[in-house]
């Protein structure tokens, strides 16, 4: 297996430094797509398949789409002169090459066993009623890094949407290409009822074994965006207040249950012992649907039609 | 029973890995889209099939392999839906010229 490690390794590097370089830049972002499928694997080889499926999904998958529908919006235009002079390029080269050198120092100086806080970590976890390590650190453990994650992506919708024209402002994005082509239309029928399925497991599996709120966010947020794309289902106004209900449920609910803990646990964001399982899978069906609805959104872009009156 | 079955799956996963070798040597030397997609079909095709048939009797339970089965089946429905949009691209781009 070392040998495997070994070529896993040299391709990434050689990926990465292929990304850096490739002048044109639709092929550099497929060969950062590549890039993510095999860094995925890297993590497998690290014996962390959660971490492997999120980069999948958001490093192989939703990063790549919306990269490429940003390369294409692009297209065509004329490009800018570069602003950076040459020396402004060797900063920013120099500066890189120092935050590199200073991480791998960092890396390579760990004390060995290096610190870690696992068997704390496994200590707790029955009390949380989770199988999962990495759901309990995620919602129970560190649960606020967990909440501002969720109103970052919120955040970065916001950006977004706030791009559209104002004419066009709560209107809905356009997402369907001119003439929808047969076998895409075919695979919008076919494909989401079986990506749903798989989707509410991968949230529901993600208590005791790996899988959870991203992953299966990003396979419901795919199964919208070919359904959408198939031209089956126009994309919802922004201003639809279901769609909004949707986006910012998951954040509320995990706020309002951090709150609640002042008043029936030991403080913010601490669950009463018994009711610890059930309210963490509730969060986490809310935070699911959330993600997916703005990943989707994300992608889906700023409003292209002026909003139905 | 066992051997026999440890067998067919180095056979199997080894003949899937020699057609992805194939797939991408046709990927790679092939002269138009049209023929590497030629090429990478097959490849996906029948060497993941043939992958996930070797490996269908190592899966602990009946679960586990109904999984590899729709692993296979999603593959295929995502593999031929790219390679007719792919292959409808070049030609409209060709028809165009």
């Amino acid at each position: 297996m070392a040998l495997f490690d070994l070529a896993l390794v040299a391709l990434l590097l050689m990926l990465a430094l292929r990304v850096v370089v490739e002048p044109d830049e639709r092929s550099a972002i497929i060969t950062f797509l590549a890039f993510g499928l095999l860094l995925g694997l890297a993590w497998v080889r690290l014996a962390a398949p959660d971490v492997a499926l999120t980069e999948i999904a958001i490093g192989g998958g939703v990063t790549g789409i919306l990269l490429l529908r940003a390369e294409a919006a692009l297209r065509g235009r004329g490009k800018q002169a570069e602003p950076a002079t040459r020396t402004g390029k060797l900063a920013v080269a120099a500066g890189s090459a120092a935050i590199s050198a200073g991480l791998g120092f960092a890396v390579l100086t760990f004390s060995t066993p290096a610190p870690t806080l696992a068997p704390a970590a496994a200590q707790a976890l029955p009390a949380t009623g989770l199988g999962n390590p990495v759901t309990a650190v995620l919602l129970a453990f560190r649960a606020l890094d967990t909440l501002l994650e969720k109103v970052v992506v919120l955040l970065a919708l916001i950006g977004v949407w706030s791009l559209a024209p104002d004419a066009l402002w709560g209107g809905a994005p356009d997402l369907k290409p001119a003439a929808v082509p047969g076998p895409l239309a075919y695979l919008g029928r076919v494909l989401p009822p079986f990506g749903v399925v798989i989707g509410v497991y991968m949230f529901w599996v993600g208590a005791d074994a790996p899988g959870g709120t991203f992953q299966a966010g990003t396979v419901l947020a795919a199964m919208w965006l070919l359904v959408m794309m198939a031209g089956l289902h126009p994309p919802p106004d922004t201003t639809r207040w279901l769609l909004r209900l949707v986006l910012a449920g998951g954040p509320i609910l995990f706020l309002a249950i951090a709150f609640l803990g002042f008043a029936f646990a030991d403080g913010f964001l601490a669950y009463p012992k018994a009711l610890a399982k059930p309210l963490i899978l509730a969060i986490e069906a809310a935070l699911t649907l959330s993600v997916a609805a703005a990943l989707a959104m994300l992608v889906a872009g700023p409003a292209r039609k002026a909003p139905a009156r | 029973m066992s051997a026999l079955l440890d067998t067919a799956t180095v056979v199997l996963v080894s003949v899937g890995a020699l057609l992805f070798l194939a797939g991408a040597l046709g990927l790679l030397r092939f002269p138009d889209t049209l023929s590497r997609l030629h090429a990478i079909s097959k490849a996906d095709n029948l060497g993941l099939g043939l992958i996930l048939l070797g490996l269908l009797p190592q899966s602990a339970s009946i679960a586990g392999g109904l999984k590899l089965v729709c692993i296979w089946l999603l593959a295929q429905l995502s593999a031929a839906t790219a390679s007719q949009l792919l292959a409808r691209a070049v030609h409209r781009d060709r028809t165009e010229r």
